[in-house]
């Protein structure tokens, strides 16, 4: 119940007009980065983070922008899915299923408005959830010492490829980059550089968010002049919406069941969204079976795993919060962002940086309501400025991007790393080899490798000290479950999904 | 005391005595002040609190522009100063016990503290031994006495890496206590004082190491037990009640001072004019509110007394860092 008391404080801090502006400004910025196919949530926060650092603004009004951008980017999903058959970042993936044959059957708007709704629902169980969930995992979180670290690490890197990850193997390789960028700079425990060949600028390491800006933003600039892709795809016009509470109504047990599958699959270290869509969707046509006609544009379709990345989303947010583990790619980016900050997540925050994080929470209900208010009578807009052609959209995202970094460090070594990275990302992507575990290694690689170290000082290099308490044994458990799962039922998953998938192209 | 009260006499007496004559050199224009870090750390504040002053106060003419300049702790911008910005008379720099610290062990390949004039500092944040509430020692002694029966008995948590300034404070204490073996005693590097401080809270780690300011809110807490500040003496206002380690019988003393330095090949005029610059400031009203308000303590020295202080601090640390085997 204290929770109440500090959520209502929260609310003080995000119903400030500047802070309500950018938590509007955000949620718009997200919905359409959602929208347009290729910049997910990773992207969208990733390009916004130099926005915040030009504009100075105040950690929680920073935060706020971010989070709204990231929810945003979780609704714009899939306006795209369900518009254009191409989903606008990976979590909406399942929302094509239904949702195009939706729209092919006249019904976008309905779609458009089921899926809002959807994701509201599954957004709005996820917050509660973590206002719930989240102080009494930080309490719980006093108890992680170096040797429980160290096993949460490496359970958030068996984890990492999750169920649907296409290639485990290019998912290790990737993360290994990651874990190499990382060792560039000082080692805290000993004092040494490491990689830095006398070049001042690498004595404190490599920016996680010049890596993000370039493998994201810089690498999709490339893409888009390698396709000449200058003017947008042809997409099903929208119709006037005809919805019925009942239409509503009938949605409504597929939402909360989607709201909180999701939710447990976010809050899972490095399973994220895309996963929490998937299981969402596939439990709601267990359940319903013959009683739905999934596939071929069931309303409960396009609601489930809109409803699963929704809460997904906001189920991230435990992990980063209070242990300072990123539970997604996008959670990632927003933990790198709290550290440029100088905020350091994890079960302090929650006492010494209170306002931030109920102010954030709370932000993110207002931006809830805001992102529904928006993504139904306004859906129109988004549609329009989906046909904006990507000429015009990526010298913006450019400028921004650069301008961003410049703005940071003022250095034009920065520049040249950022395209060095973005070059770097073009190549990766070429390759198949997917960027968020990049990211994940860069920004987990150096907290593993020090709490390894950590343990072993404090243990007077006993190896036991990472299998002594109940805790850690547990998460060692966790994380060769996570590692050996995918292995057993990720083909049998991947396949499913595949044939769903060709089913509704058919 | 006494020593302080001098000190403050003379400035002050020479502030009024400058004050009356005209100077030789005056600040046409912009005047720059570059901090070493990103916006939001403590040079960023050094820069931006002193420029807002020095522009109020009409000792430059226009504003003073903060330039955030990062890169390997400071390394960047001394490079710069030292490469780029020598003779430029509008120049100041955000310096610390922390760039004092990288000077003395090396870390900014090819250059020395020779190559600046340092100036003046206003100000300085002390070094502070804490535990957790539930530990069981209750002075730095007890935990001084610990270490000398065994090094690794007491391991200490702190936010700079290994052979940072949270890591000397510790060994600086372990010196003037005479404990014998100093590589041997334990220190964690973590990424900044939060994090360590939450694994000393959590009972992980015996002892935190770091500055006084930011352990205020954990002690106010009750969740940290402070065990001896590294200051002269008592500090002042809620701070009184911790004791200092000279208190204890430890002669410790580690502040990290925050100041300036500017760019070598400047007129002995304009080096006069930021000392003396410096110095008001320090008098003024309006920097004692800052000092209230940022929690930063009372520590002043300007001109050679600086120069000579910054260099003894350099030497010591030389010396300390080589015999744990930090450097050769």
């Amino acid at each position: 119940m204290e929770s109440l008391g500090f959520l209502m404080q929260g609310f003080g801090i995000a119903l400030q007009p500047e802070n309500l502006m950018f938590a509007v400004l955000g949620a718009f910025l997200g919905t359409l980065i959602g929208a347009l196919p290729g910049l997910g949530p990773a992207n969208g926060v990733a390009i916004l983070i130099p926005l915040a650092f030009t504009l100075g603004l105040s950690p929680e009004t920073s935060l706020i922008l971010l989070t709204s951008v990231y929810a945003g980017a979780m609704y714009g999903g899939r306006i795209s899915s369900i518009l254009l058959n191409i989903p606008g970042d990976e979590p909406a993936m399942m929302t094509c299923l239904d949702g195009y044959p939706m729209a092919q059957k006249g019904k976008a708007a309905e779609a458009m408005a089921i899926s809002a709704i959807a994701s509201f629902i599954g957004s709005l169980i996820a917050t509660i959830g973590l206002i719930v969930m989240a102080p009494w995992l930080a309490s719980f979180a006093l108890t992680f010492g170096p040797a429980e670290y160290f096993a949460l690490f490496v359970l958030a890197f068996a984890t990492l490829g999750g169920i649907t990850g296409k290639n485990p193997v290019k998912t290790l390789m990737a993360a290994a980059i990651g874990l190499m960028i990382a060792t560039v700079g000082i080692d805290g425990s000993t004092g040494t550089q490491r990689y830095t060949f006398d070049v001042l600028e690498l004595f404190e390491g490599i920016d996680f968010i010049i890596a993000i800006v370039g493998l994201f933003a810089i690498s999709e600039l490339l893409f888009f002049i390698e396709q000449h892709a200058g003017e947008g795809k042809p997409m099903i016009a929208m119709n006037k919406m005809t919805l019925k509470l009942k239409d509503i109504v009938a949605i409504l047990p597929t939402s909360f069941r989607g709201g909180v599958l999701g939710f447990i699959s976010g809050v899972l270290p490095g399973a994220g969204a895309s996963l929490g869509s998937f299981i969402s969707y596939t439990l709601e046509k267990k359940i319903l079976g013959k009683k739905g006609n999934f596939g071929e544009g069931d309303p409960r379709g396009v609601a489930a795993p809109e409803a699963g990345n929704n809460g997904a989303a906001s189920g991230a947010l435990v992990p980063m919060l209070t242990l300072g583990v990123p539970g997604s790619g996008t959670t990632a980016v927003l933990l790198a962002m709290l550290i440029s900050l100088n905020i350091t997540p994890g079960p302090l925050m929650f006492t010494q940086h209170g306002d931030i994080v109920w102010g954030v929470i709370a932000a993110l209900l207002i931006g809830n309501v805001i992102l529904l208010l928006m993504n139904i009578p306004m859906v129109g807009i988004f549609v329009k400025l989906l046909s904006v052609p990507p000429k015009y959209l990526l010298p913006v995202v450019t400028m921004v991007a650069f301008v961003g970094i410049y703005s940071i460090s003022h250095s034009t070594f920065d520049l040249y790393f950022m395209v060095a990275f973005g070059v770097a990302g073009y190549f990766l992507r070429k390759l198949d080899i997917p960027l968020v575990p990049v990211i994940l290694g860069m920004l987990l690689g150096p907290e593993m490798e020090k709490n390894l170290r950590h343990a072993m000082q404090l243990s007077d290099g006993d190896w036991t000290i990472l299998i002594g308490s109940p805790l850690a044994v547990t998460l060692w458990c966790i994380a060769i479950a996570g590692l050996l799962l995918p292995v057993i039922v990720g083909p049998i998953l991947r396949r499913r999904m595949s044939a769903a998938k060709a089913a509704t192209d058919a | 005391m006494t020593r302080h009260m001098t000190l403050k006499l003379l400035t002050a007496a020479v502030v009024t005595a400058m004050s009356a004559q005209a100077f030789a050199f005056e600040p046409k224009g912009k005047v720059d002040c570059i901090a070493p870090a990103d916006p939001g750390g403590g040079w960023d504040f050094t820069c931006r609190s002193v420029g807002k002053i020095l522009s109020e106060l009409d000792f430059v003419p226009g504003n003073v522009q903060t330039i955030n300049m990062a890169g390997a702790g400071g390394g960047v911008a001394f490079a710069h100063t030292v490469s780029k910005r020598a003779g430029d008379e509008q120049l100041l720099v955000a310096a610390s016990t922390a760039t004092t610290t990288r000077l003395a062990q090396g870390q900014f390949p090819g250059m020395n503290q020779d190559q600046v004039e340092w100036i003046g500092a206003l100000g300085a944040d002390y070094g502070a031994i804490a535990v957790s509430k539930d530990s069981p020692y209750n002075t730095l002694s007890e935990v001084m006495d610990a270490l000398k029966k065994d090094p690794k008995s007491v391991k200490f948590a702190g936010g700079s890496a290994a052979g940072g300034w949270d890591h000397l404070k510790v060994l600086i204490a372990a010196q003037a206590a005479d404990v014998e073996n100093l590589p041997k005693v334990s220190y964690l590097s973590y990424n900044n004082g939060g994090e360590a401080i939450t694994q000393v809270v959590g009972g992980h780690v015996q002892a935190f190491t770091g500055d006084i300011s930011e352990i205020q809110g954990f002690m106010e807490s009750g969740d940290l037990k402070v065990l001896a500040v590294l200051s002269e003496e008592r500090l002042p206002g809620k701070l009184a009640e911790v004791p200092t380690a000279r208190e204890q019988g430890i002669d410790a003393v580690a502040p990290n001072w925050r100041g300036f330095y500017i760019p070598a090949g400047v007129s002995d005029d304009a080096e006069q004019y930021w000392t003396t610059t410096l110095d008001s400031v320090y008098e003024s009203e309006e920097w004692k509110d800052v000092m209230t308000k940022s929690g930063l303590m009372p520590f002043h020295k300007s001109g050679a007394d600086f120069d000579a202080f910054v260099k003894a601090q350099i030497q010591d640390i030389q010396t300390l860092s080589k015999d744990i085997g930090l450097i050769r």
